[in-house]
């Protein structure tokens, strides 16, 4: 279908792209930006004015919770929460049940993700058998059933021989490894950041140094291999200094970090709030900061939703029982306007962190509106407040610490393939 | 952070679930309650009739003897009927949650829940699920809070010192996993005392502890000096196990209460401990036993004050 997408404030952070005008849309690709292509009839027109059309969002952690984890979320309710977030891409964690290891798991995802015309889901494949840290998976033939990368979700690799080795054998196919450094036992028994907070509580705390140790591996490991690594949300303050180091000597390592600690502190939990008991912990007020300066500087790459929708009952536990993680596709975007509005960032360079960064970290096509490219689009308002209510989220999970929050920027419009997949 | 869940819109004590972010004037009146049931508990018919017709369900999530029984003796002393449930044994074991136990409760008309269990913030936890009319009192959650132990150390050092306000305390031993401890600390700098320490080795305790409010010491010849009230903590066996101490020798040497160590102290100092003890590993029996232990004097209020925080609870 033909759609003309008119007057609104088109940004595309990769083509550094910032001006008011016209997009055309023919055979689901972006046919041009301000000139009407010749004998280009409109079937559909959408008003842009006032609003903001970006790229669709890229979002780098999305748990779907299939195949077998459907009573905390299904494909159908989660991949309708990507569309109302405006995300048109996403990576989905190999932390499923069973596990995202054998090829025809991943090529059955891709199926029926593929069968709902939604989202594009790229399916991050298991490092290791089971997650167990034990032996390597097929990833060459993971990769050619569709897998962008490789990595053990939160699951610990303990053993540092197993890690080298899956390093080596994926830098020999250009493989790239994903991976949260934790160190599993420092981390052992942890629910919170080791500070005033865990302290007060009286929480088993987590480390600085869980993060930190296990980064120092990584990072010596990806230096004597030449492995790409990206690292999967990184914490704290000391972790982006280690990051910022290792990228400064050239090694091919890229980072991200969960929207959620872009704003919240371990002062978050107050007295004992579940919502945020996260994987990896928020850490402190200074962590915080460190994080977001990583982001200006690019040491961080990327904004990711970590979207992690849990039941309700799994909340309604002591703290450090309830089940980690919390809801975030929908939040992926007002969280990184917030972000933008605090810090007085362009919106061109925010956007860049959930759109075309994240696209060239999954080495995908897509994150950008260079004409001739796929027709996924994000139009929001983003002078429309909102209030973050188990209502107002499509999402099966309604567990977010932001529940209560007014947020700012709201998605109108979502178009994949050129193909309007989502109305507010 | 949300508005202290412990107190009503009118700002009275609705529940009681820790020491921390109570006014000094909360604290004050339970331990001014608690004065006339000493009173009480030293009677021949050891009985008010303030609570009768009220019903108090002990929920031990969490083996206790000591707790559980102090609890239901104040009760008793109340008028109140008392329901005890031992939970570690039976619905927990067959799946039903925090929560459907407390509502199953709930429904057969409780007053009040006394809430022991291993996780911190259980109590909290059930106090925002519960009937606005139901009480909750905090009997110990994990490593977080006790806050009638705290109470009841508090009443014993107003007996043996009067005053708050020019005391130095030092709280010995392993303050990382006590609950007992972070709800003392809470306790005393809310009540004004100037100087509240903390001694032990940095494996026992918890980051950024100074943040509450105290000195930290990591030596007993230091932090023992010129103090006036000592307040011991218990040592868990299970500690020898990890690789935070080495051996209960080692400890008693550096850590433990011998009369020697005492003499760093104030003359008349007193010496504290919550129970139960482990002679000769944090104490030395001849200072458990000796003139300067206030440790079984600690039991007898601790029923006085728990008479005065049920009583201020459910009978206003």
């Amino acid at each position: 279908m033909n759609i003309a997408i008119r007057n609104g404030r088109v940004i595309d952070p990769k083509n550094s792209f910032d001006r008011v005008t016209d997009i055309y849309i023919q055979s689901g690709k972006i046919a041009s930006l301000g000139a009407i292509p010749p004998g280009f009839q409109a079937r559909r027109e959408i008003n842009a004015q006032e609003l903001i059309v970006c790229p669709g969002l890229v979002d780098l952690s999305a748990r779907l919770r299939e195949p077998g984890l459907e009573y905390k979320a299904t494909l159908e309710s989660e991949m309708g929460a990507a569309v109302a977030g405006g995300v048109t891409s996403l990576a989905c964690p190999p932390d499923t049940d069973p596990v995202l290891d054998e090829p025809g798991l991943v090529e059955m995802l891709k199926y029926r993700a593929r069968g709902r015309n939604q989202t594009r889901v790229y399916p991050i494949g298991a490092l290791t058998r089971g997650l167990r840290g034990e032996w390597l998976t097929e990833m060459a033939e993971l990769h050619s059933a569709g897998c962008v990368a490789f990595g053990q979700s939160d699951k610990p690799l303990p053993n540092n021989r197993v890690l080298m080795q899956a390093m080596q054998y994926a830098s020999t196919f250009g493989f790239c490894l994903w991976l949260r450094p934790q160190d599993v036992n420092l981390a052992d028994g942890g629910v919170a950041h080791d500070g005033e907070v865990a302290t007060r509580l009286g929480l088993a705390a987590i480390p600085v140094c869980a993060e930190t140790v296990a980064l120092s591996h990584i990072i010596l490991m990806a230096k004597e291999t030449g492995a790409r690594v990206h690292l999967c949300r990184i914490s704290s303050a000391e972790g982006v200094a280690m990051t910022r180091a290792a990228r400064k000597q050239g090694l091919p390592i890229t980072c991200d970090v969960a929207a959620n600690h872009v704003h919240l502190s371990e002062m978050d939990i107050g007295f004992f709030d579940s919502n945020c008991h996260l994987v990896p912990p928020l850490r402190s007020l200074g962590d915080r900061d460190a994080l977001r300066t990583g982001l200006l500087d690019g040491t961080i790459d990327a904004i990711c939703s970590d979207h992690a929708p849990v039941d309700e009952d799994a909340k309604l536990l002591p703290f450090a029982e309830a089940e980690a993680g919390a809801t975030g596709l929908e939040l992926l975007l007002p969280l990184t306007l917030k972000w933008a509005a605090e810090t007085k960032l362009p919106l061109v360079a925010a956007l860049s962190k959930i759109t075309g960064e994240p696209a060239r970290i999954l080495g995908v096509e897509g994150g950008h509106l260079t004409p001739g490219s796929d027709a996924d689009l994000c139009i929001f308002d983003p002078d429309h407040y909102w209030t973050i209510e188990a209502s107002t989220l499509k999402s099966q999970g309604k567990n977010t610490p932001f529940l209560g929050w007014e947020l700012q920027g709201k998605v109108k419009y979502t178009l994949i393939n050129g193909n309007v997949v989502y109305v507010d | 952070m949300s508005n202290n869940p412990q107190l009503n819109k009118s700002g009275q004590l609705q529940h009681l679930l820790t020491t921390e972010g109570l006014p000094a004037s909360i604290l004050l009146n339970i331990l001014d309650t608690a004065e006339p049931f000493v009173g009480v508990t030293e009677r021949d018919v050891k009985k008010v009739p303030l609570l009768r017709g009220k019903s108090i369900f002990n929920l031990f999530f969490e083996p206790s003897t000591r707790t559980r029984t102090t609890f239901e003796i104040a009760a008793k002393r109340l008028s109140a009927d008392v329901i005890n449930l031992n939970i570690a044994a039976s619905s927990q074991s067959k799946g039903e949650t925090l929560l459907d136990t407390v509502n199953n409760l709930s429904a057969m008309h409780a007053d009040m829940f006394v809430v022991r269990h291993a996780q911190s913030g259980a109590a909290h936890l059930i106090a925002q699920h519960v009937r606005s009319d139901i009480h909750v009192i905090n009997a110990g959650d994990g490593r977080h809070a006790h806050p009638t132990q705290a109470l009841l150390d508090m009443f014993t050092i107003r007996r043996c010192k009067r005053d708050f306000h020019n005391l130095r305390v030092a709280i010995v031993g392993d303050i990382l996993h006590s609950r007992v401890a972070r709800s003392q600390i809470h306790a005393l700098t809310t009540l004004g005392v100037p100087e509240v320490r903390v001694i032990a080795p940095k494996t026992l305790l918890p980051a950024k502890v100074e943040r509450l409010g105290v000195h930290v010491y990591y030596d007993m010849a230091k932090g023992l000096k010129d103090v006036d009230v000592l307040m011991m903590l218990r040592l868990q066996n299970e500690r020898m196990l990890s690789a935070r101490l080495p051996s209960t020798e080692e400890y008693f040497k550096y850590y433990g209460l011998t009369p020697e160590k005492l003499g760093l102290a104030k003359p008349d100092a007193i010496v504290l401990h919550p129970g139960p003890m482990n002679r000769g590993v944090e104490i030395d029996s001849v200072v458990a036993d000796g003139k300067q232990s206030v440790i079984l004097p600690q039991v007898t209020f601790g029923i006085a004050v728990r008479m005065a925080v049920m009583s201020i609870l459910a009978g206003s």
